[in-house]
């Protein structure tokens, strides 16, 4: 298996190094010939895979907001209609994702748009529209209501509403989401589960940065609108070797990141940590956790989960959003239909409570590993 | 003769339009035309044939007006019936140009000139100020009544800010609390234009004008216990600090979302005018917000419905990293006002006097004649962003230094009311001293409270606690029970 998956980077690097002429003459989005090639190798090798890595690849231990800042640096240079704009961004962002990139790239690639997240999208889904590959930030997750209407009646429908006649297939929408210690209302949320609920776009959360980097290179030369939840909280905290080079990691595909035989555990993004902490914990005690990081949240990977539930007979899902309608309530009805007769216990969902995000209360709120690790306990006495 | 410009129109129209014309440009604009559509039909293309007759050209007739009680009927006229009463034909007289228009859309007359509308006014809109950068009045300046008392207060008040700022962003960097951000530079925005308004005026604010509520009886307490999130806290711990608000004191708490609060400030604003209150709201905000959707809205909004609110948009030149320039092409924010049919006024951000006034004015027009107004206040952001912010990586720190040092306002201020004798170095020293003291005392209060109770977590998400929250909250003191350990021990259970 390691061995696929080092030719697949090396096939792979050596097509982003050998080929320049040929991804530049294939700019049209989603039926890029060579990104096509690309994404299908990488997808063969690491769809069976546990990890990126790979032997002889060169790596280097990078954060994950520099880890994105290089995927970014790779759409751009591999593909010359490609284009980054959103509020702050050219002198580097508040999150510094673009840190050199206008620099490198020139203003007309890079550039600040106006403080107006309807008129980032808006102005997103027409560039893509003309066959460009165009990246927009919106600086937190939580400002990017003002654009749910060009997300949700705009983007989504683009495709279907013209008889697959037009597309803006070449748009991602990039925010950092989620919990960062001392966010409040309006720094914190998690608000992935409203896109999930839109037929016509992809969501997808990394959980640390090789898988930041290739995600976010998927997500960019996908075919399709996709937005891009960042975990804020591990900008700087999460570091790992990351493969250099120009590599891409499937959508819609769940990775098993750690085996196990008495439960399952489904979760994404920055409570992925905090779920592996509890499945460290509760192994002391004796219980087996298998751990899948969902990575595409539409459309997920149910067949993952579901075989994985088949061989532990029960599942556990967290995520920082209030619990109600959220995601984890969409895994938990689907894995019921599909393996009712199999469970031993109810689905549990360990998530935020039905409450706005609250500043001083932040450690009570959150899907702690001991609300976790006490569900698990509970689930596998059931 | 029968030239119908504008002031037949204002005339002989509803009062609604009248205002709607007085409210917005001299003159209506003119329309273009080219084929006379009462010949050709209502759709006078060239294409169409012989019958599209150019109609001539007389130059320009958008200043030509007369008051005529012929010219008021002519107006009201439709031309059909014009012919039939045996009026002459106007299709090739001199005041063809001159007819008026009645697509719903726009009232205005035609114009064989097809001139497109410069993108920018051959001048930018002078800036009002009454205090040159050294304190002095301008010449020909008329100064505002304002009393030693007052003066002191507001100068006060401006220090109190700005040693707050002072104490509580180094607080911040020490890690006393969570974050903040700073009004410097706008101290004269903050304080000035909340003198000039009355207790009873409703403010939404953004978040760097915390100086109103500090005007209207904030305590220093009551900034420093929001700040570190304890018991006694208004907000209950919940947001995040500067983000302030006071029902006693008419300001709706704050959020973080920009431009939100305009269109809200409208809202209010229809509610104080049907049950006739005598007090307007007021918007507060920057120049970035002013590229949302809601800065548009709401102007549109406020126009229309003819709300007395006073938006005030700080234009301090930033928005975080994004210089003006980047967020408009329009000449600043106050010619905005106009496109909404707003009256406008661009002011000195700088000078607390100009400020005063312009405000004062500002509530007489809203309430008086239930219209908004918009006051843009030129500034300089003198502060990073936030705490989280280092300004240094995109303007020059010789920039900063200069807004700082020779444009501040409240030195500017200062220089203005030692002037007129009610200030000297002895009044300054002892109420700097006060400021810093009653700041730290402040601070070191708020640091030993206890922080709000738990069950604070779940309460006012509605009026009373849904069946969902009661099961979380019981959830939740299970696990907290069980794993004592595992949770911050300075919230009270």
């Amino acid at each position: 298996m390691r061995i696929s998956i080092t030719r697949a980077l090396s096939i792979l690097q050596r097509c982003a190094r050998d080929c320049p002429q040929q991804q530049h003459s294939s700019p049209s989005v989603g039926n890029s010939t060579l990104s096509g090639a690309v994404r299908l190798l990488s997808s063969q090798a690491l769809a069976t895979s546990k990890e990126p890595e790979a032997g002889n690849v060169p790596k280097k231990s990078l954060n994950l907001f520099s880890a994105i800042n290089q995927a970014l640096h790779i759409a751009l240079e591999t593909d010359p209609r490609s284009y980054i704009f959103g509020e702050d961004v050219n002198f580097g962002g508040v999150f510094r994702c673009t840190t050199n990139l206008a620099d490198t790239f020139g203003k007309h690639r890079v550039f600040n748009t106006p403080l107006c997240e309807q008129g980032i999208v808006g102005f997103a889904i027409g560039l893509a529209a003309m066959d460009n590959r165009a990246i927009a930030e919106i600086q937190f997750a939580d400002y990017i209501y003002p654009a749910f209407d060009q997300i949700v009646n705009e983007a989504a429908k683009f495709r279907y509403r013209s008889g697959n006649q037009f597309n803006c297939g070449g748009l991602t929408i990039r925010a950092p989401y989620g919990a960062v210690g001392h966010g409040g209302h309006y720094h914190s949320q998690s608000p992935e589960s409203f896109f999930c609920h839109v037929p016509g776009i992809k969501v997808v959360i990394p959980r640390s940065p090789a898988q930041a980097k290739g995600l976010l290179l998927s997500s960019i030369r996908d075919p399709n609108p996709v937005v891009f939840f960042e975990p804020k909280w591990l900008y700087r905290q999460s570091v790992e070797d990351v493969p250099e080079g120009d590599y891409m990691l499937p959508l819609s595909k769940a990775e098993v990141m750690r085996e196990g035989t008495d439960i399952t555990l489904v979760g994404w993004g920055a409570q992925l940590s905090v779920m592996e902490q509890a499945c460290i914990d509760a192994s002391k005690e004796g219980i087996s956790c298998e751990l899948i990081d969902l990575r595409t949240l539409i459309p997920w990977d149910r067949e993952t989960v579901e075989a994985s539930v088949n061989k532990t007979g029960r599942l556990l899902v967290s995520h920082e959003a209030p619990v109600t309608g959220g995601f984890g309530a969409e895994i938990s009805a689907s894995i019921v239909e599909r393996c009712f007769l199999r469970l031993e216990a109810p689905v549990a969902r360990v998530c935020g409570y039905d409450t706005p995000f609250p500043l001083v209360f932040e450690p009570f709120y959150m899907p702690t590993k001991n609300k976790i690790l006490d569900a698990i306990k509970t689930s596998v006495s059931y | 003769m029968a030239t119908r410009g504008l002031r037949v129109l204002a005339k002989s129209s509803t009062p609604l339009l009248r205002r709607t014309l007085s409210n917005s440009i001299s003159e209506t604009r003119p329309c273009a035309r080219i084929l006379d559509a009462e010949c050709s039909g209502a759709a006078a293309l060239p294409a169409r044939g012989s019958c599209g007759v150019p109609a001539r050209s007389y130059g320009s007739a958008t200043n030509r007006t007369a008051d005529t009680e012929l010219s008021k009927n002519w107006s009201k006229t439709p031309p059909a019936a014009r012919r039939l009463s045996g009026e002459p034909e106007k299709a090739f007289s001199d005041d063809e140009d001159h007819e008026i228009l009645d697509y719903p859309g726009a009232k205005t007359n035609f114009t064989h000139e097809m001139t497109f509308i410069p993108e920018t006014a051959a001048e930018p809109v002078p800036c009002f100020r009454l205090l040159n950068d050294f304190g002095q009045p301008l010449p020909w300046a008329k100064l505002p009544q304002m009393d030693a008392e007052l003066a002191t207060k507001i100068y006060r008040n401006m220090v109190n800010l700005q040693t707050m700022d002072a104490i509580f962003y180094e607080a911040q960097r020490q890690g006393r609390f969570s974050f903040y951000l700073t009004t410097h530079g706008e101290e004269a925005i903050n304080i000035a234009s909340a003198a000039a308004l009355s207790p009873q005026d409703v403010v939404f604010t953004q978040y760097r004008e915390p100086g109103i509520l500090m005007w209207r009886g904030f305590t220093m307490q009551d900034f420093a216990d929001q700040c570190f999130g304890n018991a006694a806290d208004l907000g209950k711990g919940r947001q995040m600090p500067v983000h302030y608000g006071s029902r006693e004191l008419n300001c709706p708490t704050l959020s973080s979302p920009i431009a939100t609060q305009l269109p809200q400030a409208v809202g209010a604003a229809y509610g104080l005018k049907m049950s006739r209150k005598d007090a307007c709201s007021v918007a507060y905000f920057g120049d970035g917000a002013s590229s949302e959707g809601d800065f548009h809205a709401a102007l549109n909004f406020a126009a229309i419905l003819e709300t007395p609110t006073i938006f005030i948009c700080r234009n301090n030149g930033w928005a975080i990293s994004t210089p003006t320039n980047d967020q408009f092409r329009s000449d600043g924010i106050v010619v905005k006002g106009r496109g909404y049919g707003i009256r406008s006024i661009r002011v000195d951000g700088m000078d607390t006097l100009a400020l005063y006034c312009a405000v004062k004015e500002a509530r007489k027009i809203a309430i008086e004649e239930s219209r908004p107004v918009l006051i843009e206040a030129l500034s300089y952001r003198v502060g990073h962003h936030s705490t989280s912010d280092d300004s240094s990586k995109y303007r020059k720190k010789a920039e900063i230094e200069h807004w700082k040092l020779v444009r501040d306002p409240v030195n500017r201020f200062k220089k203005w009311i030692e002037a007129q004798g009610w200030w000297d170095a002895k009044s300054e020293k002892a109420i700097r001293s006060e400021a810093r003291s009653s700041v730290i005392a402040a601070m070191n209060k708020a640091g030993q409270k206890q922080k709000p109770e738990l069950s604070n977590l779940f309460t006012d998400v509605y009026d009373s606690l849904p069946s969902n929250l009661r099961e979380q909250e019981l959830q939740l003191r299970d696990v907290i029970a069980k794993y004592p350990r595992g949770y911050p021990t300075d919230v009270p259970l």
